[in-house]
């Protein structure tokens, strides 16, 4: 069985980003030193989950919602609040996940239902409404949902930062609980990945493409538009539930902020695109890029404005303050739509000369 | 007089498709040419092609000496190209009034000419300011019609115009159409009914996959059945 | 004109009242419930001055999406943009604004919503050609655009004016309210009320009488037949982006003075309800989203009375329930 469905990256150069963004994340822990790295690690990896799933939605599908972080979020509270209320079990985690796959399919189910009844345009405008109601209710909700304030939980033992598995360390770094969850988000990661590949690879993912395509030949050639791409929300969903169940058992926090805020929703669009939409390799180099710049310039950019305020330049430091990083975000999104709408992926694959 | 019509060398692609495969011919000036063919030949292509609303790939397009392929619709019907489309597109919303003034762009509203319009098409003064979406479907294609005759023009295309329409509309409408003509106005008409095409037709070109198959003289093809049946096979008998 | 114009009068579908009277509707369900008629008029008057200042945000909306099937986010940007616009006024005026004159009350909030509409629509002009034109026809990129310049946008407010909210005081005459019996009625809300009523007739005016209008009309229907009777429709685009963008100015400003405060949040809060507003009254209609921000604005204020925990999704539950029962919105417009 192929493992990568028969749907190797082309191009050397994207082939050795890949790789090589790859073998970074397996190794994180022993590479790069400092809770920083690891959460950045860590956060790289979940949204390489979450933006993959999308892009299955909004890629491959064509369908815009606004709604995928909502599946997150759903996702992130399930196993936060089961952990939270039943204690740091396995069991609960389980039943934490499950929760919130359930519930994140019973929305899929009724988003893509109520499609069938509203036009596509309202389509994308219903899923914004729904995910802020949803944002809504959870604050709302706070004695559930512990509020603005989240919540904060144990995780079971062996993931706890304290837990050590072996006494010794190993290449300088000590195996602590914190290392084995890395590593469990890594390896489900993988695995959803993966798997995600396969779909987009198997006749119901050519479908997708297919209706995206060409909508009205698809239903003439009697596919069922309407079931497809509920399908594809579900998968979708599912796919980001997962990945919401994961940082929160990573952060061992679930909160708005973290869980459901819309900035997250943007911050996908962002890694998509700029990712490139259509291809899942894209979510890998874009959420990579993503997480890293985040983290790292807003440094950078703390460094030009503290310069240009130093000098007395008007605006220049404001614009500059590490505050107003989605300033560049922004511009380097519109940018990435007008001149790169294959995303970084696209512009590898057209410099190899290679077909898309 | 108004212009000749010619194209040369059409080509439109649409998304993959490549639909008008080198369109060549001439719609006489003054003259009512008739665009025969079965569905699917690329007729209705041809003339939102001619209009602007889609861009030709390759080719010529001139009315007169004035060439239109890549202009804007705008422009194209600025020239004095006025459209009745085979969907109609009357503005529903709209009353049958506004439909007209927006019909005659910067000119006010003629009243001999209304009349003239009323005279075959009365139910379009009997709605005068009702919404135009209350019309029936005959009256929405007179409506149509009307809008692109209530300022002369230089160019009328028109696409099947009497379909669906019940026969005493049809017979308003061809008396309509000969009284056009004689104002001397170039027609390009796509037509499915052969009856009315026969007469209402000077001139005949017959379209297939993408290309004109057959030119000349209504006349010459009316009298010759077997050609008809050649170019228009089954067409023929479907719509009387 | 001719005596052609002496013909019948447009037949109006009884059907069509229907959708109009929903708020009414709402208002006489609530009423029981909320028992104090005091209570009720208060809520009321509350809510028909906020449906008008969502009326005014919205109304550009809905004419940019259904002339152009342009989806833009980027309207938040304009509504925040004319609560800072509307700072900018008040600044340098504030003794008018605290003086005991009610003309030069009313001359700074004049002054001040208009300079929100004019910063507005230029900036809406500047929107058009930077960011929607270069994706016309393009519904994907267009979304992913507007989002993209929305956020832009944003950015530089807080960039220029600061991340922390910059406040706002009500001029004199403005503050405080009418007292009828037990009922108060905020004498701000009367006014947001009156703005909001003269723009939906101006606009009506300008939609129905005017040779623009009927073109706007026309062209929210089939751009195309109305490109193909020899009119830039691109050109009247423009100016309906920049109308709509002034007018979301407008309501932006008007809610900052309401609330005291101008900040740059404002927008993404409102364009959500902007979205709800426009797909209740149905896309491209402004006749409908003046009843549909009426309606979305009681079922607000009175959920906020009755349901509390249930208010802020009172929206959202409002338009399930519209579109499960007119999937295309209240006033549909036809050919859409």
């Amino acid at each position: 069985m192929n493992v990568l469905s028969r749907d190797a990256p082309r191009g050397r150069a994207l082939q050795i980003l890949l790789i090589l963004t790859v073998l970074a994340l397996a190794g994180a822990p022993f590479l790069f030193h400092g809770a920083k790295a690891i959460n950045v690690a860590a956060k790289t990896c979940v949204m390489i989950l979450l933006v993959a799933s999308y892009d299955v939605l909004l890629g491959y599908a064509g369908v815009v919602s606004f709604a995928h972080v909502m599946f997150f979020g759903v996702g992130a509270y399930g196993v936060g609040l089961m952990l939270y209320a039943l204690g740091p079990s396995w069991g609960a985690l389980a039943l934490g996940l499950a929760a919130g796959a359930v519930l994140s399919l019973v929305l899929a189910l009724a988003i893509g239902l109520f499609s069938l009844r509203v036009q596509s345009i309202f389509f994308a405008m219903v899923t914004l409404a729904v995910a802020y109601a949803f944002n809504v209710l959870a604050s709302q909700l706070s004695d559930l949902t512990g509020g603005e304030d989240g919540r904060s939980f144990t995780v079971p033992a062996v993931l706890q930062p304290s837990f050590h598995l072996v006494h010794d360390r190993i290449f300088g770094v000590a195996i602590t609980g914190k290392i084995l969850t890395y590593y469990l988000v890594f390896a489900v990661v993988a695995v959803a990945f993966l798997a995600l590949l396969r779909v987009v690879n198997s006749p119901f993912g050519r479908v997708l493409q297919a209706i995206r395509e060409n909508p009205f030949r698809a239903e003439a050639l009697g596919y069922r538009i309407v079931v497809h791409r509920t399908l594809a929300t579900c998968i979708s969903a599912l796919g980001a539930t997962l990945a919401g169940a994961l940082f929160s058992v990573w952060l061992r926090y679930v909160g708005p902020d973290t869980a459901l805020s819309f900035s997250i929703q943007v911050d996908v669009l962002v890694m998509v695109v700029v990712g490139g939409m259509g291809s899942l390799y894209g979510a890998i180099i874009g959420a990579a890029l993503f997480v890293f710049a985040e983290s790292y310039l807003q440094d950078v950019m703390a460094g030009l404005s503290q310069a240009a305020a130093d000098v007395s330049l008007p605006l220049l430091p404001a614009l500059f303050s590490p505050d107003r990083w989605l300033l560049w975000l922004g511009l380097v999104f519109v940018l990435a739509v007008y001149f790169a709408p294959a995303g970084i992926v696209g512009a590898l694959r057209a410099d190899e000369g290679k077909p898309n | 007089m108004s212009a000749a019509l010619t194209l040369e060398g059409v080509h439109t692609h649409i998304g993959r498709y490549h639909i008008l495969q080198g369109v060549d011919f001439d719609a006489p000036a003054g003259l009512t040419t008739m665009l025969l063919g079965r569905n699917g030949a690329g007729k209705t292509t041809t003339l939102r092609t001619i209009m602007g609303l889609w861009r030709a790939s390759e080719g010529r397009i001139a009315l007169g000496a004035t060439p239109l392929q890549n202009l804007p619709a705008s422009d194209v019907a600025r020239l004095g190209v006025a459209y009745a489309p085979e969907t109609m597109a009357v503005f529903s919303d709209l009353s049958v009034k506004e439909n007209l003034v927006l019909g005659a762009r910067d000119a006010p509203l003629d009243d001999a000419r209304l009349q003239w319009i009323f005279g075959f098409f009365p139910a379009l003064k009997k709605f005068w300011l009702s919404r135009a979406g209350a019309l029936s479907g005959g009256q929405k294609q007179m409506l149509s019609i009307a809008r692109a005759i209530v300022e002369p023009r230089e160019l009328l295309m028109i696409d099947e115009p009497t379909k669906g329409l019940a026969p005493a509309i049809v017979g308003a409408l061809i008396a309509c159409l000969n009284e056009i003509k004689a104002t001397g106005v170039t027609i390009l008409m796509v037509e499915q009914n052969f009856r009315v095409a026969r007469e209402v037709g000077d001139e005949v070109r017959v379209m297939d996959n993408g290309r004109i198959v057959h030119h000349g003289p209504m006349a010459e093809l009316a009298a010759d059945g077997s050609l008809q049946n050649r170019l228009l096979g089954l067409s023929l008998d479907s719509h009387q | 004109m001719t005596a052609l114009d002496a013909g019948q009068a447009s037949p109006r579908r009884r059907a069509e009242i229907l959708p109009a009277l929903t708020p009414l509707i709402v208002a006489l369900i609530a009423a029981p419930f909320i028992g104090s008629f005091s209570t009720f008029v208060t809520l009321t008057a509350a809510g028909l001055a906020m449906g008008m200042m969502i009326f005014t945000m919205a109304s550009g909306l809905t004419l940019v999406f259904g002339m152009m099937d342009v989806l833009n986010f980027g309207h938040s940007a304009f509504i925040a943009l004319g609560a800072y616009a509307a700072t900018l006024v008040f600044a340098p005026l504030a003794g008018w604004s605290s003086a005991d004159s009610v003309w030069a009350n009313l001359a700074v909030f004049l002054l001040a919503v208009l300079a929100a509409a004019v910063v507005c629509g230029a900036a809406g002009w500047a929107f058009e050609r930077l960011i929607v034109k270069p994706v016309y026809g393009q519904h994907l990129k267009q979304i992913l655009a507007t989002i993209g310049g929305a956020i832009i946008a944003e950015q530089l407010l807080y960039a220029i004016f600061g991340p922390a909210q910059i406040p706002l005081t009500l001029p004199r005459t403005f503050e405080g309210s009418f007292v009828f019996g037990e009922a108060a009625i905020e004498k701000y809300r009367v006014l947001a009320t009156l703005v909001g009523l003269t723009v939906f007739f101006g606009e009506m005016l300008i939609l129905n009488r005017t040779k623009i209008g009927l073109l706007i009309r026309a062209g929210v229907e089939n751009r195309e037949m109305v490109e193909a009777l020899g009119y830039r429709v691109d050109r009247l685009f423009v100016m309906v982006f920049m109308a709509g963008s002034a007018l979301a100015g407008l309501g932006g400003a008007m809610m900052a003075l309401y609330r005291g405060q101008a900040h740059a949040t404002i927008g993404g809060e409102f364009l959500v309800l902007c979205f709800i507003v426009i797909i209740i009254g149905g896309l491209g209609s402004v006749g409908g989203s003046f009843v549909a921000s009426i309606l979305v604005a009681l079922i607000a204020n009175y959920a906020g009375f009755l349901v509390p925990k249930l208010a802020l999704v009172s929206n959202i539950l409002a338009m399930v329930a519209v579109l499960l029962w007119r999937p295309r919105g209240l006033y549909p417009v036809s050919g859409r």
